[in-house]
């Protein structure tokens, strides 16, 4: 499954632990939600990064305290009807201010990148490699957005209101 | 009217060029079919049982006759000729090609026309009162409200794959013609004890197989805060809605398991971290809205004018003037209602014919504007009195001046088993049925007000829970049986109907309704006590008891 970040495909530095997987001696890890709350303690205490794969069903405040010290949130679409993880992710960047990456998984198609883009997700494990290539062109499908969210793109009422103002000016 | 500047016509045009995208890669294969419903449902497009259904969106119901021609267009060049009007202003073709849709989203782009999320589990097309800033007695125009909320529910990236589909409708009068207390979120505009504007928020309303009426959630929320409440409810929806069983996934079912006190606190709670973010609305942004809609420049003109006082010798257009014309708030004016509901036809149609010419009389007659409103019918808001009689002769020329407005031949019905692939049972045939028992005028007319709303399958589309009389068709052992219920409404005071007895074969239906009116008829007080008034008082034993002695 291609991983995109930045807008390119990429390699996935992190590997993904089951809930009884071994740790490995080192390398980027991403963590089932349980396991991480268990051992949370131990599991930052590591050289590389540690990523937490939190699922659409569980409440996002329990993983704030730890937020500082996430290299990763992984949000799960188990069916990409499932909208969940977008509130998840919204949550994350705006309220909790979170940097790190925020990724996409599960079921994740290109019909639903700028809404992701929008929601502050930044890295997207893509179901089908087609899709993946399309990335950049579909994440430019839009050019003008109706809501304010974190992103920081301009919406449509604030694109309006500078144009009522530059009219004004000289008039 | 609200006109679309360059960023609403860039986004439609986006919005379409994304579309044509996945209908072709659907053709070709890449997409799944299941894949591909989801996407094809947010933008109107079902699969019914003979052929792709469309959906079109007609926010809070307001038409220029621009858009009403290319309505007709798309009728007569992807469609057989015709188009229905919804419950929810909307209207709906029957028998589109796939291929051809991207084509058919494109001619109505051009007018600022859309189909976005007018089905699929996302926020619906926002409804309004379709007499929105002509009636007499309004707080202000909804539709500038509307508007900014149709906006803000288009392609929202947090809440378009929500846990089940979720309808906005917005009211602005004490009488609410918008049916808000049987939706999701009911907007009641209001002026709070400073003047200020706002709106008592109601929630968790909704018919299906389990109906509720909605609740006060918040009894004032000010204007500029509305998008972060709307925004508050939705997250909270979003997160904690059921996604387990379709069946109890509407917000209604959420707001029921919790109770509305604590459904409120969660909402609250989500409101005081978002309410002073950018969404909150200042008086610039509503005012720069509130500047692309349109108004006409009304004459002063007589309460009375000749033309009208003549035309009252003639009792045909009398007959039609007291039932399809209401009250204006600019004197010397009239809102017109145009019945979709001819004797014997399927309620809710019209044809491409039939649009066009309708457009070319609001071109001449009501200042370029047509409305549609959620009983399936279409108004002319604007209409100089004078003008009443001539407009008149052109509607009854066209078949557009059946005068049975409300009363009880002006039935509510889905498309049903005729057309839909979840009906359980036939609804047009019945209400065509209905509408030949009670063609005379005046046993219609002394029956008085009185809506009958009429669904094929659990999920009501034709509000059956809610029309005075309702008729719900389900399926029992391969038989298609009708369960009446008596003493549903929609409007302020919306409440559910009750059943009356064990259900009816298709046959019966037409025989036990009469059978309700004559009751109705005999046990009123006075000719003035509507059959609203009459089931109130009395409940529905003496209807259960002469209708269910019989049989």
């Amino acid at each position: 499954m291609p991983l995109v970040n930045g807008g390119k495909i990429v390699d996935d530095s992190f590997v993904k632990l089951a809930v009884d997987t071994p740790l490995p001696e080192s390398g980027d890890i991403l963590v089932p939600a349980e396991r991480f709350i268990g051992e949370a303690d131990a599991l930052l205490k590591r050289a590389d990064k540690v990523g937490v794969i939190w699922p659409n069903n569980r409440d996002i405040d329990e993983l704030v305290p730890y937020l500082g010290k996430v290299a990763a949130v992984a949000l799960v679409f188990p069916t990409f009807r499932d909208g969940r993880a977008y509130s998840q992710a919204r949550l994350l960047r705006e309220r909790h201010n979170y940097r790190g990456e925020v990724r996409a998984t599960g079921q994740v198609l290109r019909d639903q990148f700028v809404f992701m883009l929008r929601a502050g997700f930044d890295s997207f494990e893509v179901k089908k490699q087609a899709d993946a290539e399309a990335f950049m062109q579909t994440a430019k499908r839009y050019s003008v957005f109706y809501q304010p969210t974190g992103d920081g793109r301009i919406t449509a009422l604030h694109r309006r209101m500078q144009l009522r103002h530059s009219e004004g000016v000289g008039t | 009217m609200y006109a679309y500047d360059e960023i609403d016509r860039t986004l439609v045009n986006e919005r379409v060029s994304e579309f044509r995208d996945q209908v072709k890669r659907r053709l070709s294969g890449e997409l799944t079919e299941d894949e591909f419903k989801i996407l094809r449902l947010q933008n109107g497009v079902y699969l019914q049982l003979h052929a792709y259904m469309f959906r079109v969106a007609i926010p809070y119901g307001t038409l220029a006759t621009n858009q009403l021609r290319a309505l007709a267009h798309v009728a007569r060049k992807y469609d057989r000729g015709y188009g229905h009007f919804t419950t929810r202003q909307n209207i709906q073709f029957n028998w589109i090609k796939l291929a051809e849709l991207p084509d058919a989203l494109e001619d109505l782009a051009k007018v600022g026309i859309h189909a976005m999320q007018t089905s699929g589990n996302n926020m619906r097309n926002v409804t309004s009162d379709q007499w929105a800033g002509v009636a007499p007695g309004e707080i202000e125009d909804p539709r500038i409200w509307s508007e900014l909320i149709r906006q803000h529910t288009t392609l929202h990236p947090e809440f378009s794959f929500l846990p089940r589909k979720f309808k906005i409708a917005i009211t602005a009068s004490d009488h609410d013609r918008a049916a808000i207390k049987i939706h999701d979120i009911g907007l009641k505009l209001i002026k709070n004890e400073k003047g200020e504007t706002g709106f008592e928020v109601l929630v968790g309303g909704g018919l299906g197989r389990t109906p509720f009426i909605a609740k006060t959630i918040k009894h004032f929320v000010h204007g500029r805060d509305i998008l972060s409440y709307i925004e508050a409810i939705l997250r909270v929806y979003n997160q904690y809605g059921r996604r387990d069983n379709i069946y109890k996934a509407r917000i209604k079912i959420l707001v029921h398991e919790l109770g509305i006190e604590k459904f409120s606190r969660e909402v609250e709670e989500e409101w005081q971290h978002i309410r002073n973010s950018s969404l909150q609305i200042d008086d610039e942004v509503i005012e720069d809205i509130r500047s692309r809609f349109t108004y006409p420049a009304y004459e002063k003109l007589p309460h009375m004018p000749d033309e009208l006082r003549q035309a009252a010798a003639d009792p045909d257009f009398e007959a039609w003037r007291k039932n399809s014309v209401a009250p204006h708030k600019v004197q010397g004016y009239s809102i017109v209602t145009i019945s979709l509901k001819p004797i014997g036809k399927p309620p809710g149609d019209a044809t491409a014919e039939q649009m066009d010419a309708l457009a070319d009389l609001a071109d001449v007659y009501s200042f370029g504007e047509i409305r549609v409103g959620h009983e399936q019918n279409l108004a002319l808001p604007h209409v100089a009195k004078r003008d009443l009689p001539a407009l008149w002769k052109a509607l009854d020329k066209l078949g557009l001046a059946t005068p049975n407005v409300n009363l009880i031949t002006d039935i509510i019905a889905c498309p049903g088993l005729d057309y839909c692939s979840l009906a359980n049972a036939r609804s047009i045939p019945i209400a065509q049925e209905l509408t030949r028992r009670f063609a005379n005028h005046e046993l219609a007319s002394l029956i008085g007000r009185l809506h009958i709303n009429i669904s094929g399958c659990i999920n009501a589309c034709g509000h059956h829970h809610v029309g005075h009389i309702g008729i719900l068709g389900v399926e029992k052992n391969g038989e298609e049986v009708y369960q009446i219920t008596i003493g549903g409404r929609a409007d302020e005071n919306a409440a559910l109907g009750t059943l009356i007895g064990p259900g009816v074969k298709f046959d019966e239906v037409a025989d036990v309704i009469e059978d309700v009116v004559e009751a109705y008829l005999a046990l009123r007080e006075r000719p003035e006590e509507l059959f609203m008034d009459t089931v109130k008082r009395l409940g529905v034993e003496p209807f259960k008891e002469r209708v269910y002695a019989t049989r």
